[in-house]
């Protein structure tokens, strides 16, 4: 692993965890001291995203809302955890002036991707698209989803089975161990 | 068999999970791909280090083989590097080119001096801007490129005793063999 000046990514991946775990547990007991330090943490990752874009001078607000949404949707390659938007590392500077470059000569959300693409492989994209080589990425939950649903079918055919055979005397053919 | 079945998928659970472990000690985790192996380097022109009016543009590197490595003062792991590099350089049979990356230029000639130079031409690019070309995102990283310009190998991260045996000396003695 390289040693990187990754800023302050550690810390601000923590508090972007709890922040969606806060969001989470919404309906809080009041006045609780919790609520005070969600308050203090939500205060705190305001500040550090902040901090992580200096301001750049785009024509007009709609530009703007573009260009966030564009850099929330592409990877930081050196601090992987972090999109460029939120990356303080030095080629998320980069790549984010790059991007704002590329918008002034007008080119299309599609078109910036693709050469970031073309350069830092399909990585740097956080909505990997459906190829080839990422179709178990996006179906292996469902296949899984499938297949545990499938031995419970299973289960439950056997079990409905078991009384039906009409065994008599004391059943213990119903208790075989499968209750796990 | 019923009772072993979550003994079975126990195991194979476990064995999941050691493949895991031992996938990610087989490689580099973080190493993003390089989707520029086998095409073309892109073209560039940068001032040489040391003579900053003169430039080095793909062409004038073409017609032997060179291994870019791409270092800068401020990184912590190309200290890791260097030795390697002094050491093996001479015994590669390719060219050394320096890229000095996103560096001031003073404080790469002081880095230089301190512990040598392993490169035959040394280029500079402070701004970053044709790394972004390279899908360089942070230093140390080497490109092995042959004589006609083409990516052969890249490796990202330090270059270790370990790498430049199993690695990059099998690369370029592929280029010798198509080249004679």
């Amino acid at each position: 692993m390289r040693l990187s000046p990754c800023g302050s990514g550690f810390s601000r991946d923590v508090l972007g965890m709890l922040r969606q775990k806060a969001s989470r547990l919404k309906p809080l007991p009041q006045g609780s001291l919790l609520r005070l330090l969600l308050v203090i943490l939500f205060a705190f990752t305001g500040t550090l995203h902040a901090q992580a874009i200096e301001p750049m001078p785009f024509a007009n607000h709609a530009q703007e809302l573009r260009f966030q949404h564009l850099t929330h949707e592409l990877r930081c390659p050196m601090c992987q955890n972090e999109t460029l938007a939120d990356s303080n590392a030095p080629i998320a500077r980069d790549l984010r002036n790059q991007i704002f470059k590329m918008m002034q000569q007008g080119k299309t959300d599609d078109e910036i991707k693709q050469y970031l693409v073309a350069r830092y492989s399909k990585f740097v994209l956080y909505d990997p698209p459906l190829t080839r080589g990422t179709w178990l990425l996006w179906f292996g939950p469902l296949l899984i989803l499938l297949g545990g649903a499938g031995v419970v079918l299973v289960a439950i055919r056997k079990r409905g089975r078991m009384p039906a055979n009409g065994s008599s005397g004391p059943r213990p053919s119903i208790d075989n161990g499968d209750d796990w | 068999m019923s009772r072993l079945l979550p003994f079975i998928g126990f195991m194979l659970l476990a064995a999941l999970f050691g493949f895991g472990i031992w996938w990610n000690t087989q490689h580099d985790p973080n190493a993003i791909p390089t989707p520029l192996l086998d095409k073309p380097a892109p073209a560039f022109n940068l001032p040489k280090l040391y003579e900053p009016t003169q430039t080095v543009s793909k062409a004038d590197l073409l017609g032997k083989p060179y291994l870019l490595n791409v270092f800068a003062s401020w990184c912590i792991e190309c200290g890791v590097e260097h030795p390697v590099l002094q050491a093996e350089g001479p015994t590669l049979g390719v060219q050394l080119v320096g890229y000095n990356y996103k560096d001031a230029p003073a404080d790469a000639k002081r880095w230089l001096a301190e512990h040598g130079s392993p490169y035959a031409v040394v280029i500079a690019d402070e701004p970053g801007q044709t790394a972004i070309d390279f899908g360089v995102y942070g230093a140390p990283e080497s490109f092995l490129i042959d004589a006609r310009g083409v990516i052969r190998y890249k490796h990202i991260g330090p270059l270790t005793p370990e790498v430049v045996a199993k690695e990059l000396k099998p690369a370029i003695a592929a280029l010798r063999k198509e080249t004679p």
